[in-house]
């Protein structure tokens, strides 16, 4: 019993850092109904920026709360200056072209990124400096309760709440829900689309940039491939809590860090990255709108 | 019956000859880097029937060629069915089975999934490779994660290449005949526009299965030749990378062109042999920065490939009409 409680703690500190990555997924899709291939190694870079900015400010000799914010700041500006780059140059002179087309696209900025990360930073596993101290705030019988996860969470709770109050209660929010429902209508209202796009974009790394200090933090092994899998199954979470759907973005994240780390404990690790897969297919065969989606119908 | 013969037949005696020379004309490196060529052709003619004439995006070809080359490494070591003098006709059958069971596993995979759209079935496809691929990692009577080594090859050259172009005359022209049949009009239709094709009493949903699964099962076949040709296959051969390599030549050729994704895959299969030089002078391995970067330029600039759905003999003609 208190290992079952521990691994749900594991699993929910899992589940939050998915959620950051796969909310950007779904803002993403939301707006421009494609798949952002590319945001899982936006999320790499950022972790490559944190790890070579506390190297150059020498924060691994003293974490602490300071460093961790210092390091998130960091991660964001450097990550949303990706996601700008990569939506100017990349999608945006397919802004009307065929999904397929724009498909491909995105696979190859993520190749691109994957593989130029090895060139830059160099193909070997990188650890990631202590942002702050690992200790158990308090236990009761075996269960830890380690400051780790607390951060992990609190620092999930506060990005998602900070988006959320700027989706629904700010004017750029708004604008990028009239763009989300339609985009040439809002346009003849006054807003334009084409920067409300890059605004999604921005958001949306920062956020991965978020996800990429906590993981560091967390899992202290970074190498230039490590988006490629957490990449996918935060996408598989979005997917399951309905993509385009921040709520579900959330909810899908939690089940899927808590199913991972149920069937680690449990069965078997090797079949850990199988799972993901797993659960988007029974998702996409029998509710392919997600959890919290809508089913749309396609118009001639 | 001698015109449906004939062309296959033509085919396959130029091959043949050109297998004859190259046996004496090149060195074993070459040789090997060649024999790949064909593969490659094998798996970006397969997938060009699913992405490129059906219009649907899989992910997952690795998967099958997996399936494939598991299949035949298996086969070949255990079962002995027809007597050694005979050993290319077993090969022949091996390879036949890698395709078929490739073929099962595409219909199980396609059945369920094909009603999904665009990203999605990418997406799933992406998945199911991977599920293969672990599956394979924790089968261990295939060897698990150490891989299948000792698989027999031909010894020769010459046989090999005798052997992959047969393959390759038949992937080729199953794939023209079907494309200039009814079923390829129903195959396009759902590529052009699903809606109406479903409006004018085309099953899309069958339409799509059945591409997948001719296209699983010369991925297979693929998959089963690149065994016999390497002799060592271990799952990480077959990751997602695989089934990217096989989309980017298909994409490069043009989606929708036959000989255009023959002539991106002998490009691609030899363009990373020639970078070799370049990542000597750099020292890091720029193969694959230079592969994405081809892809995203592709996309924007030329985006519906080298070839379009043109032939190289349509380029051809449209070239001597206007040089006339």
């Amino acid at each position: 019993m208190q290992d079952f409680i521990q691994h749900i703690i594991n699993g929910i500190s899992l589940g939050s850092i998915y959620a950051l990555i796969a909310l950007g997924y779904t803002m993403v899709y939301g707006i421009l109904k494609m798949i952002n291939f590319a945001h899982s190694d936006v999320y790499m870079v950022g972790a490559f920026a944190a790890y070579y900015f506390a190297r150059w400010m020498g924060i691994e000799n003293n974490p602490g709360i300071s460093s961790l914010i210092t390091l998130l700041l960091v991660s964001m500006v450097c990550c949303s200056l990706l996601g700008l780059v990569i939506e100017r140059l990349a999608y945006r002179p397919l802004r009307n072209a065929p999904k397929l087309n724009i498909l491909i696209t995105a696979i190859g900025v993520s190749l691109f990124l994957e593989y130029s990360g090895q060139v830059v930073f160099g193909a070997d596993p990188k650890v990631f400096p202590s942002v702050i101290n690992d200790f158990v705030l308090f236990n009761i019988g075996n269960v830890e309760l380690k400051s780790f996860d607390v951060t992990v969470l609190v620092v999930s709770i506060i990005a998602m709440v900070a988006l959320q109050f700027l989706i629904f209660k700010t004017k750029i929010g708004r604008a990028m829900r009239a763009v989300s429902s339609n985009a040439s209508v809002a346009s003849l209202m006054g807003v334009n689309p084409d920067r409300i796009i890059a605004f999604t974009f921005v958001v949306g790394s920062a956020l991965a940039g978020v996800g990429s200090v906590l993981v560091g933090m967390k899992y202290p092994k970074i190498d230039p491939l490590m988006g490629m899998m957490i990449g996918m199954k935060a996408f598989v979470a979005a997917v399951l809590g309905g993509i385009g759907n921040l709520g579900g973005a959330v909810l899908g994240a939690l089940i899927m860090g808590l199913s991972e780390e149920m069937v680690v404990a449990y069965l078997s690790s090797t079949y850990r990255d199988a799972l993901a897969f797993g659960i988007l297919i029974v998702i996409l065969i029998f509710k392919p709108a997600g959890l919290l989606g809508k089913y749309s119908v396609e118009k001639v | 019956m001698i015109r449906t013969v004939k062309s296959p037949l033509l085919a396959f005696i130029t091959l043949c000859f050109l297998g004859f020379i190259l046996d004496f004309g090149l060195n074993a490196y070459f040789q090997l880097i060649l024999l790949f060529a064909l593969v490659n052709c094998l798996l970006s003619m397969s997938l060009n029937l699913v992405n490129g004439y059906t219009g649907q995006f899989s992910l997952g070809h690795a998967g099958f060629m997996a399936i494939g080359a598991y299949f035949s490494a298996y086969a070949n070591t255990h079962w002995d069915i027809i007597p050694p003098s005979f050993q290319a006709i077993e090969y022949f059958i091996y390879s036949l089975g890698g395709g078929l069971l490739a073929a099962v596993a595409g219909f199980l995979v396609g059945l369920p999934s094909l009603r999904l759209k665009g990203d999605y079935l990418a997406i799933v496809t992406l998945g199911f490779g991977e599920i293969i691929r672990v599956a394979l990692l924790n089968m261990d009577f295939l060897g698990g994660p150490r891989g299948y080594s000792g698989i027999p090859g031909f010894g020769s050259f010459l046989f090999s290449f005798i052997f992959a172009s047969v393959w390759l005359v038949i992937c080729f022209f199953t794939i023209w005949r079907v494309m200039h049949s009814t079923y390829g009009r129903g195959f396009l239709s759902v590529r052009e526009d699903e809606i109406a094709a479903e409006a004018m009493g085309i099953n899309t949903t069958r339409m799509k299965v059945r591409s997948f699964v001719l296209s699983s099962f010369f991925a297979g076949v693929a998959g089963s030749l690149f065994a016999h040709f390497t002799n060592f296959i271990n799952p990480s051969s077959f990751t997602f990378l695989l089934s990217v390599n096989a989309v980017i030549m298909v994409v490069l050729g043009g989606m929708g062109s036959m000989t255009g994704s023959i002539v991106a895959a002998v490009f691609l299969t030899i363009l990373p042999e020639a970078l070799r030089p370049l990542q000597e002078i750099t020292g890091v391995d720029l193969r694959m920065v230079i592969y994405s970067l081809l892809l995203i330029l592709v996309m924007i600039l030329r985006p519906k490939g080298l070839f379009g759905d043109n032939e190289i003999t349509d380029v051809w003609r449209k070239y001597v009409r206007r040089s006339a």
